[in-house]
């Protein structure tokens, strides 16, 4: 009931997905890709290795182009624009101040040769941040946020456990508001105790700054806990695609029905 | 000049490529571009893309100075001046007032230049974004739209990490306010030499192949935060020698036992100080 009530009071989409096709050689990777992300909506995306999952989101975020289709987003000042369409320096602006991307692995989100500090700071001297002690007030703050010590702050990131590591890459991310982030498996290669912390934060900071997610899973549970809506894909393409709580308790298509039914219980 | 090698060591068309870069340059200052560096008769690291940029512009009438951490009589300088007056036959001189040509390694002269001479730049790294993205393709990029923000990171870090902004050479410079530049490494005390000088500034990067410029009366501005701003080295002590307040001073050590004076890194300047007093 939660995502209806968004959408009511924002009536254009944040993100529109249209027909979208990316394929490597022979290889499909992405077929045929319809979908609506609206403003504040937490949208998994599920399905087994090799689904297309992460091409997927490579495509969204303006990493790599489709071969086919349009990702189609609407502008703090409502305008909408192709993501491919728009001259590739405002696309790096857009990555670096709207959306924000969160790698599975932190070794792809941060920098490991500078303090924690000046990797939460980046995306403030980016957008033109040039005073130093008002960047390390904010990156504070984010730090605080996502419950990283603050005196902690000028040590490097090799020094930060994994779920540390992982909590700097998404205080990096969230320093400049996105509207948007996309998450690559953000929990994936932590310890459980380590994974639920993580979630419940990040179930929290959605809520709190109304942040609209993609987030490419393969776990169940995560997609439960944060996702408004699932999509399910299996070969590239989208076999399910609904509330989360019904695609799990009430799972049509023959894939999803297994995908439900393989997860362990204890 | 000695019989069997072309003027100034190189052949024409080398000279000729070498010059249209040159011009490339320095219609875009700041701009690093490419051009295919020569072998020359000295090894990688000892100005081989400054001598292949003197070696292009220099003329018979020119008179050419080269100086080494602003000394006229090092190893360095020494062997590329006695290069020049052989295959070149040009005259040369240790007084920054009477060259047409300066080539340089860590310094900019100390006696203001004038419009009408050039200094020569020997650079090691000419990329300035290389110390945070190894990949070549993404800083081309990055300077083509002139994403520079990772530069600020690294005086963040120096800031962090010992309380001031601790590079000293080799600081970051926008040059006519578009490219980020690495101005070799001259110590940041040159910087404010850079902006709005009367003479030419050539650039030239012989292993990595890239000469950049910046032209007479262009403005080079050094990076720095609001509140922690640009400034330039000084000195509790004056020159030994000459007793200059405001030159850059090289740390001598005297003896075994701790001994030690400050002297003017430019012996040029600091020979035209001393003459002067006497």
């Amino acid at each position: 009931m939660n995502a209806i009530s968004k959408i009511a009071a924002n009536d254009l989409p944040l993100l529109s997905v249209r027909q979208l096709d990316k394929s490597f050689g022979a290889r499909t990777a992405c077929r045929n890709i319809n979908f609506d992300l609206w403003p504040g909506e937490v949208l998994a995306v599920v399905g087994e290795s090799g689904a297309g999952k992460s091409t997927l989101l490579r495509c969204l975020c303006g990493d790599q182009q489709p071969d086919l289709g349009q990702v189609l987003f609407t502008r703090r000042d409502g305008s909408i624009s192709d993501l491919y369409d728009i001259p590739e320096p405002e696309r790096r602006i857009l990555m670096r101040t709207d959306w924000g991307i969160i790698h599975q692995n932190p070794r792809d989100g941060l920098r490991f040769g500078v303090s924690a500090g000046a990797n939460v700071g980046e995306r403030l001297m980016a957008i033109g941040a040039r005073n130093y002690a008002e960047i390390r007030r904010t990156a504070a703050i984010w730090l605080e946020r996502l419950e990283i010590d603050v005196a902690r702050m000028d040590e490097l990131p090799f020094t930060f456990s994994g779920g540390m590591q992982q909590r700097l890459q998404i205080a990096r991310n969230l320093v400049t508001q996105p509207r948007l982030v996309f998450m690559d498996e953000p929990t994936g290669g932590l310890d459980v105790s380590v994974q639920a912390k993580l979630l419940d934060l990040l179930r929290s900071l959605v809520g709190e700054l109304g942040l609209a997610a993609v987030i490419v899973t393969h776990d169940l549970a995560v997609a439960r806990l944060l996702a408004d809506r699932l999509m399910v894909m299996q070969g590239g393409a989208v076999v399910e695609l609904g509330l989360t709580d019904q695609v799990l308790d009430d799972p049509q298509h023959p894939y999803s029905q297994l995908l439900v039914s393989s997860v362990l219980q204890i | 000049m000695t019989a069997g090698y072309n003027f100034a060591y190189l052949d024409e068309q080398t000279k000729r490529m070498i010059r249209r870069a040159i011009l490339k340059a320095v219609a875009i200052p700041g701009y690093q571009v490419p051009f295919g560096s020569r072998e020359m008769p000295l090894p990688y690291g000892w100005g081989t893309g400054g001598i292949q940029v003197t070696a292009s512009i220099i003329g018979s009438d020119d008179v050419l100075k080269v100086i080494d951490q602003g000394a006229d009589d090092t190893t360095n300088a020494i062997s590329i001046r006695r290069f020049f007056a052989k295959t070149a036959g040009v005259a040369t001189t240790t007084r920054t007032a009477d060259a047409t040509i300066i080539q340089t390694r860590h310094r900019i002269p100390e006696t203001p230049l004038r419009a009408g001479q050039i200094v020569v730049f020997q650079v090691p790294i000419p990329e300035p974004l290389r110390w945070l993205e190894p990949r070549e393709s993404e800083t081309r990029q990055m300077h083509a739209y002139a994403d520079y923000a990772i530069m600020h990171v690294k005086l963040y870090e120096d800031i962090a990490r010992y309380g001031h902004i601790a590079t000293t050479y080799d600081y970051p410079v926008i040059v006519n306010e578009r490219y980020l530049m690495r101005p070799s490494p001259i110590p940041k005390f040159d910087n404010p030499k850079l902006d709005m000088n009367p003479a030419l500034m050539l650039f030239g990067a012989g292993r990595e192949k890239r000469i950049y410029a910046v032209p007479p009366y262009t403005i080079v501005k050094s990076l720095d935060f609001e509140d922690h701003p640009f400034s330039i080295e000084t000195w509790d002590t004056s020159c030994a020698l000459c007793g200059a307040t405001n030159a850059f001073l090289d740390e001598v050590i005297t003896d075994d036992h701790g001994g030690k004076m400050f002297v003017c890194s430019d012996s040029d300047h600091c020979a035209e100080r001393k003459e002067k007093a006497a």
